[in-house]
């Protein structure tokens, strides 16, 4: 009732009843709107009162079992692909018993890659939406492409860009320029036209963010042209 | 200060500082819980999972409607709490209103893959004995919940269900009952929101409640 219908996509986002396009739509959308990302965590929780609302049986024993199993397998292999300060605690933990866990991780990154692209995109969309649903973040408006910087108070920061599909064998890739020095922030591929890229490096006020086609994987420090560009 | 402690009380208070993590975690809150997660503490995530576990697996299992299923995606969830915890922002959202929306998530994402699924009617298993106070909290909090569902306008509570139970998107709702998308979200966000204001009035009725029976 004189919403926006896009203001409305709110409460199926909450639901989580949006297709992948359209939650790519609104998650743009709610880059730009502090409206919507001030309603949004109140809808969220609306919604999830209603797993309460369903017969709870109580689940099976082994599955707590199993949870913890495979979690503390995965602190001692997969540490590699966390952040810095999470392998810091993880080294001084002697989580990382050498040899052992260098088999370990050969065989569970195996077992791991059939669901890796699923897993990837669903933890992607967690971190996206943790920086665009934070109404203290701020916003910056890109150079040489449409598109925003989402930086959030803690450095995570979001690139929502329209970026057309890079030319065979090349990759988008993202720099945070702090001080003189361009530190890779990741590669990205854009999906329909749209990239929604969480940067892998934090970006402190003053940060330049640019971001330049590279090879296939990317490479330790820029050699394309700059194509988009923000001041954090 | 401790050497004045009586000797018997020394050796049991040493003897519980130095494994603080094993005992200790129940008591925190849940952002606490999820902060000690980011850095690996597995006590950390076995507390969560034992607040959250039922809730979660009762939800999992209404949305994939099978037992297995439902198992999988609520171990897939809370590997995910795992990994990600250090990306929970607690300004932003309750810690259980995060991981209830990582199994949701987890949960749709295999009922969607499953077409079989949601042209079966739903059907509800018999309620097990709730013997525990666990399960005694959790059945008020379902009556709370449920009672607020009902007085929503049907429709309202029916888009609502269908997408958070049935999994459907938006689009396909408005298919399944014949109405125009426009309606179908406009549903959805009126009756979220006058959701959210049933449940906050309750709460805030509920405080004095509350008072007057602790001071008993």
């Amino acid at each position: 009732m004189g919403q926006e219908p896009i203001h409305e996509m709110t409460a199926a986002y909450a639901l989580n009843a949006l297709d992948e396009t359209e939650r790519r739509e609104y998650e743009q959308h709610l880059a730009g709107c502090r409206s919507c990302r001030e309603e949004l965590p109140a809808l969220v929780e609306a919604a999830n009162s209603l797993a309460y609302a369903t017969p709870a049986p109580e689940p099976p024993r082994e599955l707590r079992a199993r949870i913890l199993e495979q979690a503390r397998l995965e602190r001692s292999t997969v540490v590699p692909l966390r952040s810095r300060r999470l392998v810091r605690g993880a080294l001084t933990t002697g989580a990382l018993a050498a040899a052992a866990a260098v088999a370990l991780a050969i065989w569970a990154s195996s077992l791991r890659s059939s669901l890796d692209d699923t897993r990837s995109a669903l933890e992607r969309r967690e971190q996206v939406v943790a920086v665009l649903s934070d109404p203290e973040s701020r916003q910056v408006v890109l150079a040489g492409a449409d598109g925003r910087l989402v930086v959030a108070p803690s450095g995570r920061a979001t690139l929502v860009a329209s970026l057309p599909r890079p030319p065979e064998g090349r990759t988008y890739q993202a720099w945070v320029q702090t001080g003189g020095t361009a530190r890779s922030a990741g590669v990205f591929e854009p999906s329909e036209g749209r990239a929604i890229f969480r940067l892998e490096q934090p970006v402190l006020r003053g940060s330049v963010v640019m971001v330049t086609l590279e090879a296939d994987g990317g490479v330790p420090a820029p050699t394309g042209q700059f194509l988009v560009r923000a001041r954090a | 200060m401790v050497a004045y402690t009586p000797v018997v009380a020394y050796p049991l208070r040493t003897f519980a500082r130095t494994k603080p993590l094993q005992r200790d975690v129940a008591h925190l809150s849940d952002e606490a819980l999820i902060a000690l997660v980011a850095r690996g503490e597995d006590d950390a995530l076995a507390a969560l999972y034992d607040r959250y576990g039922r809730v979660a697996y009762g939800l999992a299992v209404r949305v994939v409607r099978d037992p297995t299923l439902a198992e999988d995606a609520v171990q897939e969830a809370f590997l995910t709490v795992w990994r990600s915890s250090g990306r929970f922002v607690a300004e932003r959202s309750k810690a259980s209103s995060w991981i209830l929306t990582i199994v949701h998530r987890r949960a749709v994402d295999v009922v969607r893959r499953e077409e079989r699924r949601r042209s079966e009617p739903l059907v509800q298993p018999p309620a097990p004995p709730e013997l525990t106070d666990d399960a005694a909290w959790l059945r008020l909090e379902r009556e709370r919940v449920q009672t607020a569902l009902k007085s929503l306008p049907d429709a309202q509570r029916e888009a609502l269900e269908l997408a958070y139970y049935g999994g459907f998107t938006q689009s396909e709702l408005a298919d399944r009952l014949g109405q125009p998308l426009g309606t179908i979200k406009s549903r959805m966000f009126a009756g979220l929101r006058q959701l959210r204001e049933l449940l906050t009035v309750q709460a805030s009725e509920k405080d004095p409640w509350d008072k007057s029976r602790s001071t008993r």
